[in-house]
């Protein structure tokens, strides 16, 4: 848990000791003031008292209470800057650390679970640090010192106040051991409402026309059933724990002065007053005490929620990324576009099987590869490792007669234009996400956009769209259809002007004609560059110079489409269950 | 590393969720109770819901007279206490009496216990009340659902109708809990401490009463400065979430583009306005305490030192000041209670107007009182003079004929975002027609019962439906009366019997996270499904991209097994379907351009003829 606030450099440190020093003036104050009180009450009990001695010790009284919220002020500012400060660089360092991961480590947490780690993680423990500088050590602090404060006067009444702390202590001990593990299991019943309503809104039309509603709302009263019983119960529990509070309150304060009255009583003469006047004070210092201890509580209430996301933090910041930055950033001027695949093997981190075994082939500058197979045949898997999103197991991968894991990740990626099965756009606009990344060096050349974009089909829709180029793409493209966003990808690799353009399974989101249009501008504008192809279609790649077939991860045939069609069973296989016999031309 | 999320992480939806809630409800309420969220109509929509709870009304009275009971008795105490005290100083000097000290102790012990047995009472019977309307709201929403036309799902984001189900429901129930009990607790105590102040001594009343205002109206002011900052914080806490969201979803373009600077510079830009920001709206949520503490601690030095002052001169009692110490305390919590309460019982107001909201949509037009109803279908369909648009003045589908006998195979052709699945929703009657009528067997399905529309027809859709249950109860679904065999049969004849054998748990096999069908698997359960429900007529998806090619030939196989017999209207994408079919609708830009057979739709040498030949010509 304590991993995390290593992170404390030596002037957040710094900032917490002030801040320690100035709640310990903040409690001496607030202690202080009670004491004064002490003297208003012997001032008046003893005959002879002045007004002008009132005044003088209201005047004091005053300046503490002023004292003591200037410094609470203090701690209050030095808390929301240090934890803010603290909370920008810890998002930063996650960032950072984010964008060095591969694919594999990537993989490993889950997009998901990295940005709730990025953000509401965070926020956590900004929370517990500004939190923590105000009342986490304030609170022990004034606890210990006013029980020092009554200790020193007498036994009877430390004892009352220890006694209400400890059965304050055990009411919340009690009712949080009741509720929270119930607490948990509203949390997972939530979750399970929100997946019985999500499935029923996924499948609104299969439940319509089912006729399947009361099915759907029976199960969704199970759920709701059993949420509501048991958030009823925690509830319920929690209902003890405000007149608990009250009543452990108010009784210390009886208690004192049912003690008081004895304790009097059986002083000395001369002390009656002092233990009158001390059990004036003592009640207020009593009551410190049981605020000190539930501020404590609420903290340590807190604390497992804090933890938990200081661990999560502490699991991203302490993950090293395994790929390593080679030193080569330039290849041999003589060779343009080539990759080649030298026995190569590869399995997944941690997996027991290879994805692709032994896998061999070279693509010249200029040729069109394809690669096909069945799901998990390792064809998306085989492409990755171009652009290094991965490392191979056996055997090597060079592009342009270099090893990839020699070259530099920048030097390497600036050679190839690569298209996701997904597309992804960022928020921006049209030229920006075209323009993307480090291509033409940064500056957008909005000729270069235009004519990416022509080739990519996507003139059609982007001067449709209001503002042309510069109209405005919304987070992740949501205002754009599925085939709109996957050609403005695909325009970004074309516009980076690449050695190599890699579509990993690119194309199936657009429609046939679509797709043979792009093809042929792509194979008339985009000449001498090497273009690998992942493709679920036999239309899309049977016209490629070279297809390569993939199955259970080894390469089963290897040639032009009437190659295949007459040696490779597997790629028969494939085309039959696409396309007939006579659209085949067999 | 050991437990990573197993897919189990809060979504995005969860940051909805009001902070610090939970057990022990807000903590110190740290900055939290001044970012309520504004309703529209605080009034109308806190009546609305309060009609809506109108049966727990006498529980609800009940509670409000604990709630008010349990307070007066705590404001007895201090009055009691500075009783105690006056024994104790009448007899300081000459001996106490200390069997009136027991006596009155042992009254207000009584006091309090009472006291807060009622109000455990109150806070029981409101903890019934809120989750009581939450589950009917939830229910309500629920059904409310499957009333609602298509069109709301078509124009809605699921997350946007999960958060009023779960969150919106969520905060009307943790507030009406927490609130309505604090609200009467809260302006009992206030107000009472301030009557029993006044019936104490009514100067050192007035003092009290105005110095602690005056630390709250500055309080006051500083809560309204501060609205501000906490805007501008959840603004860029919003900008920075969704830089983080793109940047990580996107990562191996960033990565592939050498984009990492560029988002680098960005989020460092994010980064520093928010910390800015939190940093701003953190200190300003984190002057309650130390303000609060110092409206505490003014209050005390006032009431001593006036009380000091008075009691010199003689005007008041000694104890008097004990009992005003106690009051301040008394009066100083509520006040900072009700302007929590206030900003919770907004965000109420705004969740319930949500909720309402949706609950008041429009529903869909019931079926007529009469409805017609088809004895023996055959399953001849007839489109005549069709219009229709999604939206009322965009109609898209002008006017459609089209005759299809029964048994005949009609396919539904088209270049992506033509509009294949309006056809589906007009068939189903999802959708209703603007103009003109569909018949199936001379009956209009408009005169019919929605749930007899949807008989006629099983639906085999492109995204395949699961949910979290057993194989077996994702293929019977609702249908009734199923016996075991007809399911086995159903799965031989789709080919999925031999599969669902080689699971762990066969037919009972959880389909969850662990036990994942491949996407051709999965279409093969909703082909069972559809041979389960066994109607005369069937509505086809028949994409099947992204399948591998084994259980491809299966799945075709198996939907051309549910074709036989039946009238069909497959959205087709493969050629030799779409040859086949007696009749191909062609689908552009939401409309149906051409219809025909393959060979007159050919010669027509139109939309259809060139879109053919687009698939197929060797580049």
């Amino acid at each position: 848990m304590l991993s995390v606030f290593k992170r404390f450099s030596r002037r957040d440190i710094a900032v917490v000791l002030a801040s320690l020093a100035f709640t310990v003036a903040q409690t001496w104050l607030d202690l202080k003031l009670p004491d004064y009180m002490e003297e208003i009450t012997r001032l008046l009990q003893t005959a002879g008292g002045e007004l002008g001695d009132i005044w003088a010790v209201g005047a004091k009284m005053l300046a503490c209470a002023l004292a003591s919220a200037a410094t609470a002020v203090a701690v209050g500012f030095m808390g929301a800057r240090l934890a803010a400060s603290f909370a920008q660089r810890l998002r930063a360092d996650m960032f950072a650390r984010v964008e060095e991961f591969t694919m594999e480590e990537l993989g490993g947490f889950s997009t998901a679970s990295l940005i709730t780690r990025t953000t509401n993680d965070v926020t956590q423990v900004q929370m517990i640090i500004a939190m923590g500088l105000q009342v986490a050590i304030k609170a022990p602090i004034m606890a210990v010192w006013a029980l020092a404060k009554i200790s020193a006067r007498s036994w009877e009444w430390l004892a009352l106040t220890g006694g209400a702390v400890v059965s304050l202590v055990i009411l919340i001990a009690c009712v949080m051991t009741y509720a929270l593990p119930r607490f948990r299991r509203v949390q997972t019943l939530t979750d399970n409402l929100t997946r019985v309503t999500r499935e029923n809104l996924s499948g609104m039309r299969v439940v319509r026309a089912y006729n399947a509603e009361e099915y759907q709302e029976a199960k969704f009263e199970d759920a709701n059933r059993e949420l509501t019983d048991n958030t009823l119960s925690v509830h319920r529990a929690m209902a003890v724990f405000n007149p608990g509070m009250r009543l452990v309150m108010s009784g210390l304060t009886l208690g004192i002065y049912w003690i008081g009255a004895f304790l009097i009583e059986s002083a000395p003469v001369a002390d009656k007053l002092a233990v009158f006047s001390n059990m004036i004070v003592f009640s207020t210092y009593a009551t410190q005490v049981l605020m000190s201890f539930m501020m404590l509580t609420m903290i340590f209430m807190m604390s497992p929620r804090v933890a938990v996301s200081i661990r999560r933090i502490h699991e991203v910041l302490s993950t090293e990324p395994k790929l390593r930055d080679g030193g080569v950033t330039q290849s041999p001027p003589e060779l343009r576009g080539v990759v080649e695949f030298e026995n190569v093997s590869f399995k997944y981190p941690g997996a027991e099987d290879y994805v692709l075994r032994d896998v061999s082939f070279t693509a010249r500058r200029g040729e069109t590869v394809a690669f096909i197979g069945s799901t998990g045949s390792g064809k998306s898997t085989l492409i990755n490792l171009v652009p290094r999103f991965y490392d191979v197991t056996d055997g090597r991968v060079l592009v342009d007669g270099v090893d990839v894991r020699d070259y530099t990740q920048e030097a390497l990626r600036k050679k190839i234009g690569y298209v996701p099965q997904r597309a992804v756009l960022f928020t921006g606009d049209v030229t920006g996400n075209v323009a993307f990344g480090d291509s033409a060096g940064g500056a957008a050349d909005a000729d270069g956009v235009a004519r990416a974009v022509r080739i990519a089909q996507a003139d059609d829709f982007v001067s449709g769209m209001e503002g042309g180029y510069s109209a405005a793409i919304s987070q992740g493209g949501a205002n754009i259809s599925g085939g709109q966003k996957q050609r403005l990808s695909i325009a970004r690799a074309i516009y980076r002007d690449p050695e190599i353009l890699v579509f990993d399974d690119s194309f199936s989101a657009l429609d046939y004609s679509t797709d043979r249009e792009l093809r042929a501008a792509l194979k008339r504008e985009t000449r001498g560059v090497t273009s690998l192809i992942v493709a679920q279609r036999i239309g899309t790649i049977r016209d490629a110079d070279r297809i390569i077939v993939l199955d259970e991860g080894v390469l089963v045939g290897s040639g032009t489409h009437d190659e295949l069609m007459r040696d490779c069973e597997v790629y028969r296989e494939i085309a039959f269950s696409q396309l007939s016999r006579e659209e085949l031309g067999v | 590393m050991s437990d990573r999320e197993n897919g189990r992480e809060r979504q995005p939806d969860a940051q909805r969720r009001p902070p610090g809630g939970g057990p022990g409800g807000g903590g110190p309420g740290r900055g939290m109770p001044m970012m309520g969220e504004k309703p529209r109509d605080f009034k109308k929509s806190w009546s609305r819901l309060a009609r809506y709870g109108g049966r727990y009304a006498p529980v609800f009275i009940v509670a409000v007279l604990c709630a008010f009971g349990g307070t007066v008795l705590t404001l007895i105490g201090p009055d009691m206490i500075k009783d105690v005290t006056g024994v104790i100083l009448d007899g300081l000097l000459t001996g106490i009496d200390t069997a009136a000290v027991m006596d009155k102790c042992l009254k207000l012990l009584a006091i309090y216990v009472v006291g807060s047995a009622l109000v455990f009472v109150q806070s029981r019977i409101m903890a019934s009340v809120s989750q009581g309307i939450c589950r009917r709201l939830r229910s309500d929403i629920s059904s409310k659902l499957n009333k609602l036309p298509l069109r709301y799902f078509d124009s809605t984001t699921h997350g946007n109708t999960i958060s009023r189900v779960t969150n919106d429901t969520d905060t009307i129930g943790m507030t009406l809990n927490q609130s309505l009990g604090q609200l009467i607790t809260s302006v009992t105590m206030f107000a009472g401490s301030i009557v029993m102040m006044f019936i104490e001594d009514v100067t050192l009343a007035a003092i009290a009463v105005a110095s602690t205002l005056i630390g709250f109206v500055f309080m006051f002011t500083i809560i309204r400065r501060s609205q501000k900052y906490f805007r501008s914080n959840q603004k860029y806490l919003g900008a920075m979430n969704g830089h983080i969201e793109e940047i990580y979803t996107g990562h191996n373009i960033v990565k592939a583009y050498n984009a990492e600077r560029a988002a680098r510079e960005k989020f460092d830009e994010l980064n520093k306005k928010l910390s800015d920001s939190n940093w701003k709206s953190q200190f300003l949520s984190g002057l309650m305490m130390p303000l609060m503490g110092f409206i505490g601690n003014f209050g005390y030095v006032a009431v001593c030192v006036a009380g000091a002052l008075l009691a010199m001169n003689g005007s008041i009692r000694f104890e008097v000041i004990i009992a005003f110490i106690l009051y301040v305390r008394l009066f100083t919590q509520p006040l900072a209670q009700i302007a929590q309460t206030a900003t919770t019982m907004q965000s109420t107001a705004a969740a319930s107007e949500r909720v309402f909201e949706l609950l008041d949509e429009e529903e869909m037009a019931p079926d007529a009182p009469v409805t017609e109803k088809i004895d023996e279908t055959r399953g001849s369909v007839r489109f005549e003079r069709v219009r229709f648009g999604y939206e009322p003045d965009r109609v898209i589908i002008k006017d459609f004929n089209a005759h299809i006998e029964a048994g005949q195979k009609v396919a539904i052709v088209g270049p992506t975002g033509a509009g294949k699945t309006t056809i589906v929703n007009l068939l189903m009657r999802f959708y209703e027609l603007d103009g003109g009528v569909i018949t199936v067997d001379g009956v209009p399905t408009s005169k019919m019962a929605r749930r007899d529309v949807h008989d006629l027809f099983c639906m085999v859709l492109q995204d395949t439906w699961l949910f979290e249950g057993t194989i077996m109860e994702n293929i019977v679904y609702s249908k009734r009366g199923v016996t075991e065999e007809q399911v086995v049969a159903a799965c031989r004849a789709v080919g999925l019997d031999h599969f669902i054998r080689t699971l762990p748990g066969g037919y009972s096999t959880e389909l969850g996270d662990n036990a994942s069908l491949s996407a051709g698997q999965r279409q093969l359960v909703t082909i069972a499904r559809a041979m389960i429900e066994d109607a005369p007529l069937l509505i086809l998806d028949e994409a099947t991209s992204s399948v591998d090619t084994r259980t491809e030939i299966l799945v075709q196989n198996a939907m051309d097994k549910l074709t036989e017999g039946r009238t069909s209207f497959v959205i087709a994408h493969r050629l030799s379907t779409i040859r086949n079919a007696d009749v191909i609708l062609v689908m552009r830009d939401g409309d149906i351009v051409e219809s025909g057979s393959h060979a007159r739709l050919m010669e027509l040498g139109g939309f259809y003829a060139q879109l053919y030949n687009s698939q197929f010509e060797n580049s």
